[in-house]
């Protein structure tokens, strides 16, 4: 039996390290370290209501829309608060061009680049992944970083500066589009477009949002190919990889519903364990700081505080453990892609665990169905509809902020009184991917999903490790706010 | 889109300083330049200012400065090397193997808990990152401050900073810091604060390649260490709720189109920067043209404001932030004054979402 401890562990926003127990070449048991504390909840306490629009964004630099998105709704909530319809659309509009931006960003400059690394070399797709995906010189890393500054004026257009903006309000956003705005959001939704289906996909985004089985999307990659398009180095190395067989977690899978709006949500909310669909139930989520280096037991987010305490014990994380009905979840586009009910989701699931494969192919099915949306949206938002609604003058409440980041599900909690916050409490989506173990030893999903690894004995930084890492497409800032 | 080779506004700069600039341009356009390597390291930071940094110039910071060549020896979120492979190019450049021209560090620097640095550790090390950023800043020709975390300690120092957070050479308003306030690097200059949360991509971008050609002099940076091409300028400036500040026709709420510093707390009179010069994601200016108010998050102890973020502290009714130099008993007759001619059309629009009355002369048909 060795130790092998992996750190800095780059490419995933923020600071991980992931120590691994081997046994004979095959991972036995792994502990994964948010390695930062910086204390956010604490600097809440305390402050007028709405100073949790300007704060919270700043947890995340990668994900800071929702972060606002979740604390506006939280208010909202908590002061009964309720949003002009319009500021709904222009929101989702925004928050869906930050989440379609990180899903590439991971797929073109986090996930790819590990292909292009010369423990590869030989295969038949070496070649293409290190001219399309080789760190800071790939041509596919090189031409999406123009498309990403191209979709984030979505972000400028509608909510001025990205990131950390503070157009998303409780009562709706900030900035009202005139006719020539929708116009430069359409023509910048076009523009989107055409990189996905001509550089990305090679084919129509519809033809990638219906994909409904294996044999499409077996297709999917064959017209990839032929168009030369960058995902079909993907769909080769996941085959040839087997990636399928790679970073199986739990079984069980969580949305909170992306999107919402009064027509409800586009991705509904809700859990799947074994295959089995069922109701969200936020009142049965609890975190336990039992291996974190914090004070306290086990407490739903409504009650539990995050208090530092370096000596803890047992403790290797600044990363609480967050369970529902006490059990770890994976949450991310995977997650929201089989609770949505998504055809080719459900089956590469079935009943099972996720695993690199699929959750990669979540989050690039996912990013088509995002364009096709924001494509309805910016012809639903109307340049004379209120944008945003009052505040009012309740003081007073509890709220709860529930909403789907890019990698997967957010919460924010937070208690109101005399307009100000006395309590406020977050689970960030990696929060539940990288949990450590509870206090019955369970490990969070991305440590079971290290366990049976196959690392080799000398390899200090596996490449097997690093798909399945990346996988999850880790945001360790949220993790540790 | 700007040509990518010419840096911001440079009528600053005195005469010498122009032909060194001119010198450097020309040499990076020949290609003839050395090589100018970059080292960055994310502190305690929310990752914002590299997100911000790759929309440079709409195609990214690291092609934006391929022409003045920047060569990124590390790079956190960027480059492919991890764990050992990472650890083994800090050696290179703390040994003097490998020539660190610019020390790029993202994010407070967390001194706590008890001065151990236990809040941030290196990965895969057992030394904290407070004590990793020392010893590079040592060997670094320039150490620059990216966001305003690392320059002054930003949002982790807020509500009684528990967590000891501070920036490179200031903490707050205090000079000080990690590195300590006589900090100079081997280039001659104090840290370098490119400042804002998070900055524009363009001050990064622009501060780096000003380093790889001519260099920055001491003259070139505020009296907060930050490059003056955009602290020179109040977020203010070119703001396009202009006519309503002119007249004092103010917004009850955010949304409307009104001024938004007498009830909301904007600070753009106040606080440095060229936000409103220049485009942001494509967007006209900055914060307060999206309809929400300037938090003056280039300045230190931004994240401690006198009231809430979103409304103005005021005495006895009068705001208790006015414009940065202007005599207090002018801008209140000023204001009077103004409010008193303000045009009907400018009042109306200022407590509306959306322009009600256009511009008209006086017996204007519609």
């Amino acid at each position: 039996m060795s130790r092998r401890i992996i750190g800095p562990f780059n490419r995933v926003e923020g600071d991980l390290e992931v120590s691994l127990d081997i046994h004979e070449g095959v991972v036995r048991e792994a502990k994964v370290n948010a390695s930062l504390y910086r204390g956010f909840e604490h600097i809440l306490k305390g402050r007028p209501a709405l100073d949790a629009l300007s704060i919270t964004p700043r947890i995340c630099g990668i994900c800071s829309v929702s972060q606002s998105v979740a604390a506006s709704a939280a208010v909202a909530d908590a002061l009964g608060i309720k949003p002009e319809p319009n500021g709904v659309i222009a929101t989702n509009l925004v928050h869906a061009a930050e989440n379609l931006a990180d899903h590439l960003t991971h797929f073109y400059l986090f996930f790819m680049p590990d292909f292009a690394r010369p423990v590869y070399d030989g295969k038949a797709w070496f070649a293409d992944a290190q001219r399309r995906f080789a760190a800071n010189a790939g041509t596919g890393a090189k031409a999406w970083l123009e498309a990403r500054a191209r979709l984030l004026h979505v972000t400028g257009i509608l909510a001025g500066k990205w990131p950390h903006t503070l157009a998303i309000q409780p009562g709706g956003l900030t900035q009202s589009p005139d006719d020539g705005a929708l116009m430069r959001l359409r023509s910048v939704l076009a523009d989107v477009r055409i990189f996905m289906e001509e550089t990305l996909f090679g084919q129509p985004l519809e033809r990638i949002a219906e994909l409904d089985n294996r044999a499409a999307w077996d297709a999917a990659v064959e017209n990839g190919h032929a168009a030369h398009a960058d995902f079909a180095v993907f769909g080769a190395a996941a085959r040839d990889l087997d990636l399928e067989s790679l970073g199986r977690a739990y079984p069980r899978f969580m949305s909170f519903g992306a999107y919402h709006s009064e027509g409800g949500a586009l991705f509904a909310p809700g859990t799947v364990e074994a295959g089995e669909l069922a109701a969200l139930d936020p009142a049965s989520f609890s975190e336990d700081p039992s291996h974190a280096w914090l004070m306290g037991g086990v407490a739903h987010p409504l009650e539990g505080d995050t208090l530092p305490y370096a000596d803890r014990e047992g403790a290797y994380s600044w990363c609480k453990a967050p369970r529902a009905a006490n059990q770890p979840m994976e949450v991310g586009a995977v997650a929201r892609q089989l609770v949505a009910g998504q055809p080719l989701i459900r089956e590469l699931i079935g009943d099972g665990a996720a695993n690199v494969f699929a959750r990669i192919v979540g989050r690039l099915v996912e990013s088509a169905r995002i364009v096709l949306a924001m494509e309805r949206w910016v012809v639903e938002l109307r340049s004379d509809a209120p944008m945003c609604a009052e505040n009012g003058t309740v003081q007073e409440g509890v709220g709860t902020g529930l909403v789907e980041a890019a990698r997967g599900s957010l919460g924010h909690w937070l208690r109101m009184e005399k307009g100000q916050i006395q309590h406020y409490q977050i689970i960030a989506p990696t929060t539940w991917n990288f949990s450590p173990r509870d206090g019955g030893g369970v490990p969070g999903p991305l440590e079971k999903a290290l366990e049976g690894t196959v690392v080799g004995e000398d390899d200090a930084t596996p490449a097997t490790v690093q798909h399945i890492v990346r996988s999850f497409d880790p945001c360790m800032v949220c993790t540790v706010h | 889109m700007r040509f990518p080779l010419l840096p911001h506004p440079v009528s600053f700069f005195s005469g010498g300083w122009r032909v060194r600039f001119r010198n450097g341009l020309k040499a990076a356009v020949k290609g003839k330049h050395v090589t100018f390597n970059i080292l960055w390291l994310q502190a305690g930071s929310c990752g914002g200012c590299t997100m911000s940094a790759i929309t440079a110039e709409d195609r990214g910071m690291l092609a934006a400065l391929k022409a003045f060549g920047v060569n990124v020896l590390w790079h956190p979120a960027l480059s492919v090397e991890t764990g050992q492979e990472a650890l083994a190019i800090l050696d290179n450049v703390l040994s003097g193997d490998v020539v660190l021209d610019a020390l790029c560090v993202e994010g407070s620097v967390m001194r706590g808990p008890a001065g151990t640095g236990k809040f941030q550790m290196m990965s895969g090390t057992d030394r904290s990152m407070a004590a990793w950023i020392s010893d590079l800043a040592a060997v670094a020709r320039y150490v620059v401050a990216v966001g305003t975390c690392s320059s002054f300690g930003g949002i982790p120092m807020a509500g009684g900073n528990h967590t000891d957070a501070c920036g490179l050479q200031y903490e707050g308003e205090a000079p000080g810091g990690l590195l300590g306030r006589d900090f100079v690097s081997k280039g001659g200059l104090p840290v370098i604060n490119v400042s804002g949360c998070a900055p524009h991509p363009d001050w990064i971008t622009e501060t780096l390649s000003l380093l790889a050609t001519v260099g920055l002099g001491p003259d070139q940076l505020d009296v907060s260490g930050r490059p003056r091409f955009f602290a020179d300028h109040l977020a203010h400036h070119g703001c396009s709720r202009n006519e309503y500040y002119e007249f004092k026709a103010s917004a009850s709420r955010v949304s409307l189109l009104g001024c938004l510093m007498e009830h909301l707390g904007c600070k753009a009179t106040q606080a440095v920067g060229d936000c409103n010069l220049r485009s942001w994601n494509g967007s006209q200016g900055g914060c307060p043209d999206a309809g929400y108010p300037c938090i003056a998050c280039t300045s230190p102890e931004f994240e401690t404001p006198k009231g809430a973020f979103q409304e103005t502290t005021k005495r006895a009714g009068i705001p208790v932030g006015l414009p940065v130099d202007m005599p207090k008993a002018w801008f209140m007759a000023l204001a009077a004054l103004s409010k008193s001619a303000t045009p009907k059309r400018v009042q109306t629009n200022a407590s509306s979402e959306r322009v009600i009355v256009p511009p008209a002369r006086e017996g204007d048909e519609r």
